[in-house]
């Protein structure tokens, strides 16, 4: 048998042909996050704000103070115990709600679990919000008209599913609608997050692929999950565009994600954004303890850069904003989500019969005989 | 001796084994630092250094895949899924690669991989986090599926996983990670890894089960014994390669079984039990094989958990239904 004896030796000192290491320098030099109005309230780019009036600012803001509202309720009502599973989102609520706002009802949401406050503002009643966090599938049960799904724990499965919600979109010639679906920092690792962007892209399908980089994957800080100098770059090898925006600027990420749903509608394929926010709270309230794993230091800047900070400070130098207008509102959220515990209380207890019955369409002799012994169980 | 709980006995084995084999890794999703979600890997980072104990991208396939890699280059990994519901995400790299690569290789190769990852109900986890899958894994040729139900076997079963030279599915009950203590031995030791365990002597009827499942069954035979009923049980501990000797022993002493495991019915550990016993163990039997299990449903909504879980008054009724059968 012929083995050639690979001999590189008369490569030593050779000039290299390419220079690798500037072309990584140069990887993720064309993003620069996208910014409207700065975290001293300081207005970056008037013209984007002109297209606003104070009302509609406003508006925005309450959006904001709504998320902050329900985020401290949940954490108190899970404190309690009243509530389950339950994901913090302080600190995150410019880039959930400022890319939310700019979807229609009739786009197509593909949540992961901290995106609970967009999945409410989709349409979920916020009972059904508690109830899902509880652990009841009443929670899941969904109106047609809610064009969601419930929110993904596998962490980038709902990447490649919204890319069939796009093609299916796309295949029924349906106008002005995408498929928008969210994931972490953490996700842009897992396969599915690039077979998504990768299948929506060939696919030319119109969908908008959020990732909302919090910083960290529970412990894991951003810089281990990636070599990439930014997140927003892994859209580059699906051909398809992707933008930084500074995820604590409301109008930033709103009108990047406006812009982006308009570029899926026209028919031009797929955008990916990726929003530079902070988790403030820790990963979940099941255990995680954010001392074991990052600073004050690092903290502080993030929390002074609270993304309700700039846009309530802005609207108040407008004279459109005052403290005793957003105590009133919180007062109000606080009184809404009260009734929604409420309802959430009222719901009935989940029967193993029920589970049964909606494994499949027509009842396999297994189930049947378990339908008739879990019958007899819960007439009991 | 020290009493440790179910958790820190796993600790204790991941600490020993990383001391005393260099060529050990572990890695996972924040395992380093943070010391795993439960703490299993608390400190472990520290004393042996980010080279050894290291935190992953989050992709549970690149788990897998990396693990298969760095066996081929000499060491031993030590891979964590976070919650057992992930594996779907690896499947290709456990079920599809390093079981086959022994086999495919003509033995020329092999894969001294150890995965560890908890399951099991009852601590009211999101969704596809505390499945119990085994009966998939149970499935794959040339991969050990390995449960232990306390802290002794938690620890003992470990360093065998981690010293044996084929890949080792290592599962770990959540429920039981804090619940139990016991003592157990500081230095490093071994059970080995086709050996069911007879954790309470009985000539009535065998109850057979694994994990979580053990100790409910201990309570039943416990209980059953004041009415003068002498249960055995038998605590699989590995449910593959299955110990049909010792599960076979017993049903020709007692001749009578209960097959209980905390999975749905279809296809899983108790059904192997069962088929065991018919194709190998028919005549010593004066009833059915009993068998407990969850309805053949999804894991359920965690409210609902206690429901559908099997608990102990659902092992107790069929173990009186098949004792006077
Ligand atoms: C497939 C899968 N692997 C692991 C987990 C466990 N897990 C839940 S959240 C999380 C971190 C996710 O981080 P990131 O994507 O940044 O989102 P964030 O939680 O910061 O919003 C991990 C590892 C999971 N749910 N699914
Ligand atoms: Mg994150």
């Amino acid at each position: 048998m012929y083995v050639h004896e690979r001999d590189v030796s008369f490569m030593d000192n050779e000039q290299p042909i390419v220079d690798f290491s500037a072309i990584h320098d140069a990887l993720g030099k064309n993003f620069e996050p996208v910014q409207v109005i700065d975290g001293q309230a300081k207005v970056v780019k008037p013209e984007i704000v002109a297209k606003y009036t104070n009302d509609q600012l406003v508006e925005f803001l309450k959006l904001m103070i709504w998320e902050r509202t329900l985020h401290q309720r949940s954490n108190a009502l899970t404190r309690q115990g009243r509530l389950g599973f339950y994901a913090p989102t302080e600190g995150q609520e410019a880039s959930e709600m400022g890319s939310n706002s700019a979807m229609k009802s009739t786009d197509v949401l593909m949540p992961a679990y901290r995106d609970i406050p967009q999945l409410i503002q989709h349409g979920l009643p916020v009972y059904k919000a508690f109830l899902w966090s509880r652990g009841h599938v009443l929670g899941n049960e969904y109106p047609e008209d809610l064009h969601a799904m419930p929110p993904q724990i596998i962490i980038g499965a709902q990447y490649v599913q919204a890319a069939g919600v796009a093609l299916g979109i796309k295949k029924n010639k349906t106008a002005d609608k995408v498929a928008y679906t969210y994931t972490g920092d953490g996700g842009t690792s897992q396969g599915d997050f690039y077979e998504g962007m990768n299948f929506a892209g060939a696919f030319q399908a119109p969908a908008v692929f959020i990732v909302q980089n919090n910083g960290y994957a529970i412990s894991v800080p951003r810089r281990k999950q990636t070599n990439a100098r930014t997140l927003a770059q892994k859209a580059v090898a699906a051909g398809i565009p992707s933008i930084q925006v500074d995820g604590m600027d409301f109008l930033a990420v709103h009108e990047v994600t406006k812009a982006a749903r308009d570029y899926a509608i026209a028919g031009n394929g797929p955008v990916m954004i990726e929003t530079l926010t902070y988790r403030f709270g820790p990963h979940t309230n099941a255990g995680d303890d954010p001392k074991r794993y990052r600073t004050k230091d690092e903290e502080q800047p993030w929390f002074d850069n609270d993304p309700l900070i700039r846009y309530r400070k802005y609207l108040t130098e407008q004279g459109a904003w005052s403290q005793a207008q957003e105590d009133e509102y919180v007062e109000q959220v606080k009184a809404d989500i009260k009734a929604a515990v409420k309802q959430a209380d009222d719901a009935p207890k989940q029967k193993i019969t029920e589970f049964l019955s909606n494994v499949f369409e027509e009842q396999p002799q297994n189930i049947q005989q378990q339908i008739t012994a879990y019958q007899a169980k819960e007439s009991k | 001796m020290s009493k440790k709980t179910y958790i820190q006995a796993i600790t204790d084995a991941l600490r020993l084994e990383l001391g005393s084999d260099d060529r050990t890794l572990l890695f996972g999703e924040d395992v380093g630092k943070n010391g795993g979600v439960f703490r299993a890997t608390d400190g472990l980072q520290a004393e042996f250094g980010e080279d050894r104990v290291f935190d992953t991208p989050l992709a549970e396939s690149g788990i897998g895949g990396l693990s298969i890699g760095l066996a081929l280059e000499g060491f031993r990994p030590i891979p964590e899924i976070q919650f057992l519901g992930f594996i779907f995400e690896t499947l290709d790299s456990i079920a599809g690669q390093m079981s086959r690569e022994r086999f495919r290789m003509g033995g020329t190769r092999h894969m001294p991989i150890t995965i560890r990852s908890p399951y099991g109900g009852g601590t009211h986890t999101p969704e596809m986090h505390a499945d119990s899958l085994e009966g998939y894994l149970a499935q794959i040729p040339g991969l050990r599926v390995v449960t232990p139900s306390n802290p002794y076997d938690a620890k003992g079963l470990l360093i065998a996983s981690i010293r044996n030279n084929d890949p080792v599915f290592f599962l770990e009950n959540l429920k039981l990670y804090r619940s139990m203590k016991a003592d157990i031995p500081d230095e490093a030791y071994t059970v080995p890894l086709d050996k069911a365990a007879v954790v309470r002597e009985g000539t009535d009827i065998s109850l057979i089960a694994y994990s979580a499942q053990v100790n409910q069954s201990l309570k039943v035979a416990e209980k059953l014994a004041k009415e003068g009923i002498s249960a055995e049980v038998i605590d699989l501990r590995t449910l593959s390669p299955l110990d049909e000797e010792t599960i076979l022993k017993s049903v020709e002493k007692t001749g009578r079984a209960v097959a209980i495991q905390e999975a749905q019915r279809q296809a899983g550990i108790a059904a192997n039990v069962a088929s065991l016993i018919a194709e190998k163990g028919a005549l010593y039997l004066s009833a059915p094989v009993g068998r407990v299990y969850a309805p053949d449903t999804v894991y359920p909504f965690g409210l609902a958990e206690d429901d559908w879980l099997p608990a102990e008054d659902e092992i107790e009724a069929k173990t009186r239904e098949i004792l006077t059968y």
